[in-house]
């Protein structure tokens, strides 16, 4: 089959299996876009902005599993993508990109809308390739696919320039089935001394506590994270990225550790004598003051990833491998092993963590006349079975909808880790919604998020995806004006804006539903109402008490065991300004 | 410590710059870096010197493992190994000191390649330290220019990195 470079980029997307193209059209692009006319395999969602193509994107591969596509023009097409992508490599979500460049004989001419996007990208890619004959363009595409979904997964840049395409110019056509690179080598299973050494050292262990992350929703190991874990009887936390690979209403489940972890989970931490850790990275939000991080334990680290191993925090048992069939072996060895966890070492445990579960971390006035953002979360929860996608922005509401929103299980809490983009969350549930049309999607965000990637909401009228918009809108950068109460003596230096738009007009006007909630009775039939309306696209504008802090909370450089609680009801800190 | 990193990469555009990114985007501190193609024209060896206590040297070749364009790596400080850099230095001459510098470059085994009458250009490869001895060996004006391809190394015994 003789096809010209356009037609082969998108055969060799049918030929991958790809079901959407989140893209934008531009001058280094036409002639893709005039192949992309020319079928209906593949389904093309034309959005509003190029960053909310690669957040739509990222948001279908963190839901399905499945590699999210991307297609953007040259130049400002492919810069705006740029925060879209390092969005996707801070939290390894496979993911490729397909950007237009200028003719190859005027690169580096300082061309119409030329960038050198190789080399603007490479520093958050897992790699990048620029096309230079239409020869390479099949194996160049199966390479991308190849890198981005094997060993960590992340995303991969093809840059094609235009002459590549040329409609004109007609190959032989074949989608390689596979592709072997000599330098790339993941390693799947891990050190079986070394899994045999954990398992020994975990079975022993007085106080374990297992500490799990975005790597095992990656590595689908949750259903084995699981098994291991009610196995053992061990206490279990999921790090931001990790929430729903452990069922959160599980009685083993602590919560959520790091920053705005439970109490519990960060206190067990502490004190525990021994962690398994795994697919997590012990990020700085996690960890807190790493000179005191975790002082009696003896850490098992499981990682696809060996840089992640050691990178911070030094390990004692290091296991390179994905993380499922380690776990399996680990499952197993536990099995046929002579040791047991000793029974009455862990019932002690069990009972310290209680104790520190009882102070109730996550309490808070549930008698305010102000609707709370909490309160909307649970009620989120409740009203969506728990069994909504989630999808959220950056801030206070994130770190809410992390903590009240109970996800039982995995791919179902969408949300920008460790990039921390603000305007994620709106393109995201457009991503997710499309993938899974049935299914409740609900976007959690602030006034200050949702304005990043407002545009969307055309997309999501074009495309028809009504996903529910949870706007807990507080009138200021919350997140912001925490740090600034905590750190400094409340000068709220530029975390407020004045003329935030009427979110019910701006919904109505992009032909979508507005509710405003400001009273916190009305909270629960509003989002009844909302989730009702199977067809539309729905903002909530939740006015909430603009004073509402996250807790609890690790402030920076503090460790684990220093958190700072809420303080009861009725002290100034609690007050209502407004 | 210092470190000597030698690199198997593939020998594609923009690879050298991956290899550099890495380091600046971490902060990681380059000596020196070489780079040519082997007798595979396919991959290119790299030598890159640094500096690190051991985590930091463990997280440098654990990041370089990780560039997709890296085949292979070692540390050639591991174990015992030979590193030689070539130098070309351009000095000042004239009839009087001609001798003298003469003398120099026959004392540390290096070679006058060109010649004019008021400079010789010197050729001279060795460790690091024997170039830096040679250069002290001079005032400081009557150096013109100095050339350092920084270094480069390999491992002692059959054993070699290939793929």
């Amino acid at each position: 089959m003789e096809l010209s470079g356009g037609h082969i980029v998108v055969q060799c997307l049918k030929d991958e299996g790809v079901e959407f193209i989140f893209g934008y059209p531009g001058g280094s692009v036409l002639h893709i876009y005039d192949a992309i006319f020319h079928q209906d395999d593949v389904k093309h969602i034309l959005v509003r902005h190029e960053q909310g193509a690669t957040h739509s994107a990222d948001a279908y591969a963190r839901a399905t599993g499945k590699p999210g596509v991307v297609l953007v023009t040259s130049g400002p097409g492919a810069t705006n993508a740029v925060t879209g992508i390092a969005t996707a490599y801070m939290d390894s979500i496979p993911m490729v990109i397909l950007s237009g460049q200028v003719p190859s004989p005027v690169i580096g001419s300082d061309a119409f809308q030329e960038v050198d996007t190789v080399g603007i990208t490479r520093p958050c890619v897992k790699h990048n390739f620029l096309v230079k004959d239409v020869h390479d363009i099949a194996e160049t595409i199966k390479k991308a696919f190849y890198l981005a979904t094997t060993g960590r997964p992340g995303p991969v840049l093809v840059d094609i320039p235009k002459d590549i395409t040329d409609p004109n110019i007609k190959v032989p056509y074949k989608y390689p089935k596979k592709v072997n690179m000599r330098s790339y080598n993941p390693v799947v299973v891990g050190h079986k001394g070394q899994i045999k050494r954990a398992v020994e050292v975990l079975l022993s262990a007085q106080r374990p506590m297992i500490y799990s992350g975005g790597g095992v929703i990656l590595g689908e190991g949750h259903k084995e994270l699981t098994e291991l874990t009610q196995m053992l009887g061990y206490p279990i936390t999921n790090t931001l990225m990790g929430l729903g690979a452990y069922p959160a209403t599980d009685k083993q489940f602590v919560g959520m550790l790091g920053m705005h972890g439970t109490y519990e989970a960060n206190m067990a931490m502490h004190e525990s004598d021994v962690i398994l850790a795994v697919g997590a990275r012990f990020d700085d939000r996690v960890t807190g003051k790493l000179a005191e991080f975790c002082p009696y334990a003896k850490i098992i680290h499981i990682d696809v990833d060996p840089s992640s191993i050691s990178k911070t925090v030094r390990v004692d048992i290091p296991i390179v491998g994905e993380v499922k069939p380690v776990l399996e072996q680990m499952i197993d060895l536990v099995k046929e092993s002579k040791l047991k966890p000793s029974k009455p070492a862990l019932e002690a445990w069990w009972q310290l963590i209680e104790s520190w579960r009882s102070v109730n971390c996550l309490d808070y006035d549930r008698g305010s006349l102000f609707i709370k953002p909490q309160f909307v979360i649970e009620q989120l929860y409740e009203v969506t079975r728990g069994d909504a996608y989630v999808t959220s922005d950056v801030g206070q509401h994130q770190m809410y909808a992390a903590q009240y929103y109970k996800f039982d299980k995995p791919r179902r809490w969408i949300n920008s880790g460790g990039l921390g983009t603000m305007g994620f969350g709106l393109p995201a549930a457009i991503g997710v919604k499309l993938a899974f049309p049935d299914a409740d999607v609900a976007c959690v965000t602030g006034e200050a998020s949702i304005q990043m990637c407002i545009q969307e909401l055309s997309t999501a009228l074009q495309y028809h995806t009504p996903v529910k918009i949870i706007n807990l809108n507080n009138r200021y950068m919350g997140m912001v004006r925490q740090w600034q109460e905590f750190s400094y003596q409340s000068r709220y230096s530029q975390s407020y804006m004045d003329t935030i738009p009427e979110f019910v007009k701006l919904a109505e006007a992009y032909g979508h539903v507005g509710i405003r909630v400001e009273k916190p009775a009305d909270v629960r039939p509003a989002l009844q109402e909302a989730f009702a309306m199977k067809d539309r696209t729905v903002f909530l504008d939740f006015i909430t008490d603009r004073t509402e802090n996250v807790y609890p909370m690790i402030e920076a450089g503090k460790a684990h065991h220093d958190m700072k609680l809420r303080l009861a009801p009725g002290t100034p800190l609690d007050r209502e300004l407004s | 410590m210092r470190h000597i990193i030698s690199i198997l990469i593939e020998n594609e555009a923009g690879a050298l710059s991956r290899v550099a990114g890495l380091f600046s985007a971490r902060g990681y501190n380059i000596e020196s870096l070489t780079v040519a193609p082997t007798e595979d024209a396919s991959l290119s060896r790299m030598t890159l010197v640094t500096r690190g206590n051991d985590e930091i040297i463990e997280q440098i070749t654990k990041q370089l493992n990780k560039l997709v364009d890296v085949v292979k790596l070692i540390d050639l400080a591991d174990a015992p190994h030979i590193e030689r850099e070539l130098m070309l230095v351009k000095i000042k001459t004239n009839a009087e000191t001609r001798e003298e510098v003469k003398r120099m470059v026959d004392i540390f085994r290096g070679k006058i390649i060109d010649v004019t009458p008021a400079s010789y250009v010197v050729e001279m490869t060795g460790q690091p330290s024997k170039l830096d001895a040679f250069i002290h060996g001079f005032e400081e004006d009557s150096i013109i220019e100095v050339v350092r391809s920084g270094p480069t190394g390999i491992s002692r015994g059959e054993k070699g990195l290939h793929l």
